[in-house]
């Protein structure tokens, strides 16, 4: 028994004197972690692209990589922990789901730093990064209300967790802002990622007679239908102007690339610190694509807003807001705080549909 | 188009690919295969569909690769299982997930490239009766073979000696070579014939229902219809129930969503297989029926004595 110890604890120190001295050698390791297929045109290619701007900015100095196609839940925290123990010093986890198993496998690997995109769950070696979606998503509400002939709008939603239902608000927030009357209809698929079923709910909206719809879900098929069905809609983490050259009116647009090359720059010269980043539109984590398939007064409107939120201006959620029960949420002039934001479990007034609990 | 002909054409798109696919897994169960690849064969018709079309610009040679794909996918399924005797379950997991992972390399570079839409082909005369004219005759090609295959797959099993003998191999495949009939080549045909209808249902996926090429865009398709074919114990018309029940069902949530009758929607999206899973077990309740229908050599390993 004594022998066994004694002969695992020497090829123990064997491998990690090999795996230190070699990764003194190596470059920098960066690793990803992402939800869905690097390609897949929207949520995680964006995050991939802001991979690729690391690694060409540093490329002779890191070297990044990336695990695709990880299942949220149980089988994240084995994938993370796997890049973990390959010696990679900063993980970005990238999607919601992954939050408990990055909180695990940091709090076992207390040498490696770790990135959570969207959570709320930090640590002494984890931090979090999130972008303010909710502002691009006000400034499709407004474009919303002055495109649509029938006051209201579709919303393709994924799952209720806090993040959906605070763009879902912040559209409506918007389209109130111009037509107060604006009435918008929720759609649940229950998924991130199903061409087929997305494409379906965008054809049921349309059958019902929706004009514009909007999603938060991640593939181009519901831009496939508006174009198809001439109606109009709004891209989702990409631009998705290839899908729908007639359909789409603009995009909200993940650009983490900025982000990501700030963060592993403070890696390499030792000044990371786990921190808990919400940037937005004003950062240049979030962009809007060209305003197009609109009239020139709309595009000025959407423009105008646009500047005003860069500026700091124009909250989206400032009160008067009334929750969707007609209760008061926010008083005149008062601005919500991040934490409800983070958190945001109601609608507010306008949006068309029951919050599933 | 009055929108209850809206709401047939979307369920026909969505059972479309589901009932192709479980015919073809249907006809390789019951010659005594149990092929669990069907979501692999599935993405990899997809992907070679997609292709085909873009390098042709014809849709029409896409569903030719998109069935080639899945067949010629098929093959490896069928040299591993049939000729080197390897466990169909896990062969067919492997080719699944083989499947899912290949299907992405290839089609990378087909990515958020607009797809070709498979244009629709109006019967004449047919295609002007009213609400069935614009549904069921001005639909593409898929949905017409869709059909065929069925009535075809049915005819076949039922009524044709080739298919008596299949039969008698799935339920016995010892006697059915006994008898002298070729047991190993019946079955690289029937396997075949299931990987050229996931094919085809892939085909559809990419032409069809949502013209473009991502990866996984099967989303769990041909794992449905596995489900289908055991619940609806091999029989034909009882796949293609199946399937529409599904499509319908799902499409139909989502109008109940839309309309917001405060139903909750994770109820809604689970009721497709709820209602599909109950459906069909009452259908094929009968026990003495179900026993005759299920192929008793399913699933296991055939050696010829020699």
């Amino acid at each position: 028994m004594k022998k066994l110890t004694f002969a695992l604890a020497a090829s123990a120190a064997a491998v990690l004197g090999f795996s230190s001295a070699a990764s003194a050698a190596d470059k920098t390791k960066v690793c990803y972690v992402y939800v869905g297929s690097h390609t897949d045109g929207g949520y995680s290619q964006a995050h991939d692209l802001g991979r690729q701007q690391v690694q060409k900015e540093f490329a002779d100095k890191v070297e990044t990589s990336y695990l695709e196609n990880v299942p949220e839940g149980p089988d994240a925290e084995r994938a993370i922990e796997r890049l973990a123990r390959s010696g990679c010093s900063l993980i970005f986890s990238t999607s919601f789901g992954f939050m408990d198993a990055t909180v695990k496998v940091a709090a076992k690997f207390p040498k490696v730093k770790f990135e959570h995109a969207t959570g709320y769950k930090s640590g002494p070696n984890l931090g979090t990064y999130n972008s303010r979606f909710y502002e691009g998503r006000y400034i499709l509400g407004q474009i919303a209300a002055k495109t649509s002939k029938n006051h209201g709008a579709a919303y393709i939603a994924s799952f209720p967790i806090p993040e959906v239902v605070m763009g879902i608000n912040s559209f409506e927030q918007g389209a109130r802002s111009i037509d107060p009357s604006f009435k918008l209809k929720v759609i649940w698929v229950n998924t991130w990622f199903d061409p087929g079923k997305e494409a379906d709910a965008a054809k049921a909206m349309v059958d019902q007679g929706v004009d514009v719809i909007t999603q938060h879900t991640d593939t181009t098929a519901p831009m496939q239908v508006a174009e198809q069905r001439n109606i109009h809609a709004f891209g989702q983490a990409s631009d998705m102007i290839a899908a729908g050259p007639h359909a789409q009116l603009t995009a909200i647009v993940d650009t983490w690339g900025n982000y990501y090359v700030k963060r592993v720059k403070a890696l390499l010269d030792g000044s990371w610190k786990a921190e808990q980043t919400w940037d937005g539109l004003k950062e240049g984590v979030l962009t809007m694509a060209p305003y197009t398939n609109m009239p020139d007064d709309v595009k000025k409107m959407a423009e105008e807003t646009e500047a005003k939120i860069k500026s700091g201006e124009l909250h989206p959620f400032t009160g008067p807001i009334n929750k969707q029960d007609g209760t008061p949420w926010l008083k005149a002039g008062e601005k919500a705080e991040d934490g409800a934001l983070l958190g945001m479990n109601f609608y507010i007034e306008g949006v068309d549909d029951k919050l599933p609990k | 188009m009055s929108m209850f002909e809206a709401i047939l054409l979307t369920v026909i798109t969505a059972s479309t690919p589901l009932v192709i696919a479980a015919i073809g897994e249907l006809v390789t169960e019951r010659s005594g295969v149990l092929n669990l690849g069907v979501e692999g064969m599935m993405i990899m018709g997809a992907v070679a569909a997609f292709a085909g079309a873009q390098m042709s610009g014809s849709p029409y040679i896409g569903i030719v690769s998109g069935i080639a794909g899945g067949a010629i996918f098929s093959l490896l399924f069928a040299f591993l299982t049939l000729t080197l005797v390897a466990n169909q379950v896990a062969t067919g997991l492997a080719l699944t997930l083989l499947g899912l992972g290949a299907s992405g390399m290839i089609g990378e570079s087909y990515v958020s490239i607009p797809g070709i839409r498979l244009g629709n082909i109006p019967i004449p005369l047919l295609s002007d009766i009213p609400v069935i004219g614009p549904v069921l005759f001005r639909q593409d090609l898929i949905f017409y073979l869709s059909i065929a295959l069925v009535i075809g797959v049915n005819w076949f099993l039922f009524r044709s000696r080739a298919g008596l003998k299949l039969r008698a191999i799935g339920d016995s495949h010892g006697s059915a070579h006994a008898l002298g009939i070729k047991v190993i080549r019946t079955r690289y045909l029937a396997v075949m014939f299931g990987g050229a209808c996931a094919g085809l249902a892939g085909a559809q996926l990419s032409l069809v229902y949502t013209p473009q090429w991502v990866e996984n865009m099967s989303a769990g398709r041909g794992w449905i219809t596995l489900a289908l074919v055991v619940f609806a114990s091999w029989r034909p018309w009882r796949v293609f129930a199946g399937g529409y029940l599904f499509g319908a069902v799902t499409i139909l949530q989502l109008h109940a969503q839309a309309l917001g009758l405060g139903i909750p929607s994770q109820f809604l999206s689970m009721l497709p297989y709820a209602a599909t899973i109950v459906v069909l077990v009452i259908i094929s309740h009968n026990r003495r029926t179900t026993l005759m229908n299920t192929p008793a050599s399913l699933g296991k390993a055939f050696v010829p004595e020699r």
